[in-house]
């Protein structure tokens, strides 16, 4: 039976003051069969949650038809049928559970359809079992990670006893191991109970893993097909702001030389492995490798001793979340901080511009220890950027919200102004924006203007955390060249709390990786990266295509295992074939 | 200051109080709170003094905990209890000085108006120390539904509280986050008169109802798609029921009531 069968879709609406209707989605057909595991991508605002939004009836059809297991959503008493069989899970965990405790949450949807209290009981088990969350019955989802909130929120709609899942962006907000977990999950209820899986996503790592992708583009659905045969056309993905694995990227660029004649684009890891080591078959080994250690000294600017902090210390809750850390960072720098969810970056980071103070040890920054007047001079100095920083925009024009912080160092007008010019020219914002709205923007310039907001303050140091957090590839890409411009026009020192490791692995110079409050290891990016058992164990990843030549590595011992880019992997292959 | 109200908080328990149905908690509150106002007499006062010890016993809830919860009620306990003793026009005059004057009648008014909002407060946190957000919302919607009947939305309001419960450690998460990110852009929340005050929350506030409105569009979303639609057709999994213990509770109750009313209405007159 087919479970979705979507015909000729169109929707538009209109916006305010705008006499042109906006089409959301334009002639989209495409049929889901059941027990199908399908990837939609596409990149911010390409029409992908509206689509979304019309498989179970939450917006209906301006012209063609949805059509889920043979109910037709424009047929509003059959509605709830359809949302019974197909349910949604959204993109932030927080904003989509209900109740005050687990178990109450999962019970939601059955109550919702009148069903027994004592089947309710069993299928809250039975549903929080498949999620593997059956230990936190009696929890407040305030008190649960990310990944773990959004895997309760999975088990709300397998109460319902549905036939399809659809997944809205589900994984986006989520750090890589609640990632893992989610996708898991998913491929399980797909083989296992057959559920049918709907998964809309920009990361296409996820994607890969997926029987068959559907790209979409403006609105359109502009390709179709299994994820080698999408991947191959890696020229269209780029063109419209998506990008393809690293494995598959590598494979592509080898092609592209002329050093692998024929076979499949691999998608996945382990397919990568197998084509690569067919490739390698006959390696040249007497070529030796030099490492070039360029290591960057200098004029300290941070200089953290012994520092330790406690939460909520002397009550029952109190959490020891830094525990006598020591870190330096010079003039220039690209530092680079990951590590688990709860592994003390964050509060690292906020020592740095004096929002937390020292439980014990110093912090030293340009010199200036954080205490009551030097505050201030502090903050202009360290410019702290959180996760989506978008959520502090309030000004009703673009232009004030940037000069917030500007405004109160009683700089002359001539200066914010050229300042601010500045800041846009450098987060790469057109002129034209400054006099809009900033609730009027897209996702990704949003964040342009919120860190706008703090660059020009001109900061020594520029501290982000997830700056890349949500956005496709083509704005995440964006926001490191900007950032990598900045640090070599100005000089600027950029620190980077993220868990996106290829991006960490192509920006940054050195990394220090934290675990249970301490830094467990501060080397340059290479070596950290080259002690992938060490980082596996504590449950970090490397790069995919730092993985790729690791594996290799056990294979061929003269090829390098510190491969850090898809060009530093490309050159080692054709240095290893020599060519 | 906000760690200190013990009103609104739950402490896990396995008590009689903890084990009773939050209906007959919500009913006998409210009736022990009418008899605070009532009591006209010291055996009225000694009465409710020992009840409300027997409710911080059996309810199992640390006694020094709910009383810290007066503290912030101090200050108000302290003008109440001044403005009864310096404007109670009593008889028996102890010091006077013009026209100011304290009255035996005035202090013991003062007295008692203290002991009665104490009582109030203190029974309001055994009620809320030993009963979950969730059941006591649950109480008041099984309470309130007699009014569905003249159109009152009763499971609406109901609904509505418990979401509120739900969103707030989560704003108070997000209130930090967006205080320390403009601080971060240099806001100053600490200096300046009230009004330079009041105003630098305003980076604060915006954010924060921008994002609940966000919040509440999203999960107004998800709440359909999970086939919500009011409480048409909606069965509970955990339903109310009343057990023995209320049984218990209510007999010790309607006893004391009695013992009560008698003191208050014939032993007086």
């Amino acid at each position: 039976m087919e479970a979705i069968v979507v015909n000729d879709l169109k929707y538009e609406y209109y916006i305010r003051g705008n006499r042109q209707p906006v089409i959301a989605l334009n002639e989209i057909s495409f049929t889901v069969s059941e027990g199908e595991f399908i990837a939609i991508v596409g990149k911010n605002g390409s029409g992908k949650s509206t689509l979304a939004k019309h498989l179970n009836g939450l917006l209906l059809p301006y012209e063609g038809s949805v059509c889920v297991f043979g109910r037709y959503t424009s047929a509003q008493d059959l509605i709830w049928d359809i949302r019974r069989t197909l349910g949604m899970v959204f993109q932030n965990p927080d904003n989509q559970l209900v109740a005050t405790t687990v178990e109450e949450d999962v019970a939601f949807g059955p109550e919702n359809l009148g069903i027994e209290p004592d089947e309710i009981r069993s299928r809250v088990k039975e549903s929080l079992k498949k999620v593997n969350m059956e230990g936190f019955i009696e929890h407040s989802p305030h008190m649960l990670s990310g990944g773990q909130k959004q895997r309760i929120a999975i088990a709300g709609v397998l109460a319902m006893h549905p036939k399809c899942l659809v997944l809205d962006e589900a994984t986006s907000m989520l750090d890589p191991e609640g990632r893992k977990d989610v996708i898991s999950i998913l491929k399980k209820l797909n083989s296992e109970e057959n559920i049918t899986i709907v998964l809309i996503t920009h990361h296409m790592n996820e994607a890969a893993q997926a029987d068959r992708i559907i790209v979409m583009d403006e609105g359109k659905a502009v390709a179709s097909g299994k994820p080698d045969e999408i991947f191959t056309e890696y020229k269209l993905l780029r063109q419209i702001g998506l990008d393809i694995p690293q494995v598959s990227d590598l494979y592509v660029r080898m092609k592209n030389e002329g050093l692998i004649k024929n076979g499949k684009i691999p998608v996945l890891i382990d397919e990568a492995e197998q084509v690569f080591t067919n490739v390698l078959l006959n390696p040249k080994t007497d070529v030796n490798y030099n490492t070039d250690t360029e290591r960057k000294t200098g004029e300290k600017i941070i200089d953290i001793k012994n520092l330790s902090y406690t939460y909520m210390a002397g009550t029952p809750y109190e959490r020891h979340a830094l525990k006598d850390v020591s870190l330096t960072v010079y003039k220039g720098e690209k530092l680079g901080i990951i590590g688990h969810t709860g592994s003390g970056k964050s509060t690292l980071i906020q020592h740095l511009n004096g929002l937390l103070t020292p439980a014990a040890g110093t912090v030293e920054v340009s010199g200036i220890i954080p205490k009551g007047k030097s505050l201030k001079e502090l903050r202009r100095k360290v410019g702290l950027i959180f996760q989506n920083p978008e959520d502090q925009l309030f000004e009703e024009t673009v232009e004030k919200d940037i000069a917030f912080g500007l405004k109160k160092m009683g700089l002359p007008d001539n200066e914010v102004q050229r300042r601010i010019n500045e800041a846009i020219l450098i987060t790469g914002l057109p002129a034209d924006i400054l006099k809009k709205s900033p609730f009027e923007l897209s996702g990704g310039q949003k964040r342009r203007v919120a860190i706008a907001g703090v660059i020009v303050m001109e900061p020594d140091i520029l501290v982000l955390d997830e700056p890349t957090a949500g956005l496709d590839p083509q704005g995440s890409a964006g926001i490191y060249e900007f950032l990598s411009n900045l640090n070599k026009s100005k000089n600027t020192t950029i620190i980077i709390v993220s868990h996106t490791m290829e991006d960490i692995a192509r920006f940054c110079d050195r990394i220090a990786v934290m675990e249970e409050g301490k830094i467990i290891m501060l080397d340059e990016t290479r070596s950290v990266f080259s002690n992938k058992e060490y980082l596996e164990k504590i449950g970090l990843d490397v790069p995919q295509i730092t993985e790729l030549f690791y594996r290799l590595n056990r294979k061929y011992q003269n090829i390098r295992k510190d491969i850090l880019t898809v060009q530093e992997g490309l050159d080692e292959m054709k240095r290893i074939m020599g060519t | 200051m906000l760690k200190n109200i013990t009103l609104g908080q739950y402490i896990p328990g396995k008590s009689i109080l903890h084990r009773a149905d939050p209906r007959t908690k919500m009913i006998w509150t409210l009736l022990i709170m009418v008899s605070v106002f009532i009591a006209n007499n010291v055996f009225g006062y000694v009465m409710l003094i020992a009840l409300t010890a027997i409710a911080l016993l059996t309810g199992e809830v640390p006694v020094k905990h709910t009383l810290r919860g007066l503290k912030p009620l101090l200050i108000i306990l302290i003008i109440t209890a001044a403005i009864n003793i310096f404007t109670y026009s009593g008889q028996t005059v102890l010091w006077s000085l013009g026209t100011v004057k304290i009255t035996l009648e005035g202090i013991m008014h003062a007295v008692a108006i203290t002991i009665r909002l104490s009582m109030i407060v203190i029974m309001g946190s055994v009620l809320t120390l030993t009963t979950t957000p969730i059941a006591l919302t649950d109480g008041i919607e099984s309470l309130l539904s007699p009014l569905k009947k003249i159109k009152v939305p009763v499971h609406e309001m109901a609904m509505m509280m418990s979401i509120a419960l739900r969103f707030i450690p989560t704003l108070m998460e997000e209130t930090d986050k967006i205080m320390k990110a403009q601080a971060s852009r240099g806001a100053d929340f600490d200096t300046g008169n009230i009004l330079q005050k009041a105003k630098s929350f305003i980076p604060v506030l915006i954010p924060l109802f921008v994002s609940a409105f966000k919040r509440a569009e999203e999960l107004a979303t998800a709440m359909e798609s999970r086939c919500y639609r009011g409480d048409v057709g909606r069965t509970r999994m955990k339903k109310l029921a009343y057990t023995g213990v209320d049984i218990h509770i209510s007999i010790f109750m309607v006893l004391f009531m009695a013992i009560f009313i008698v003191s208050t209405f014939v032993l007086v007159s």
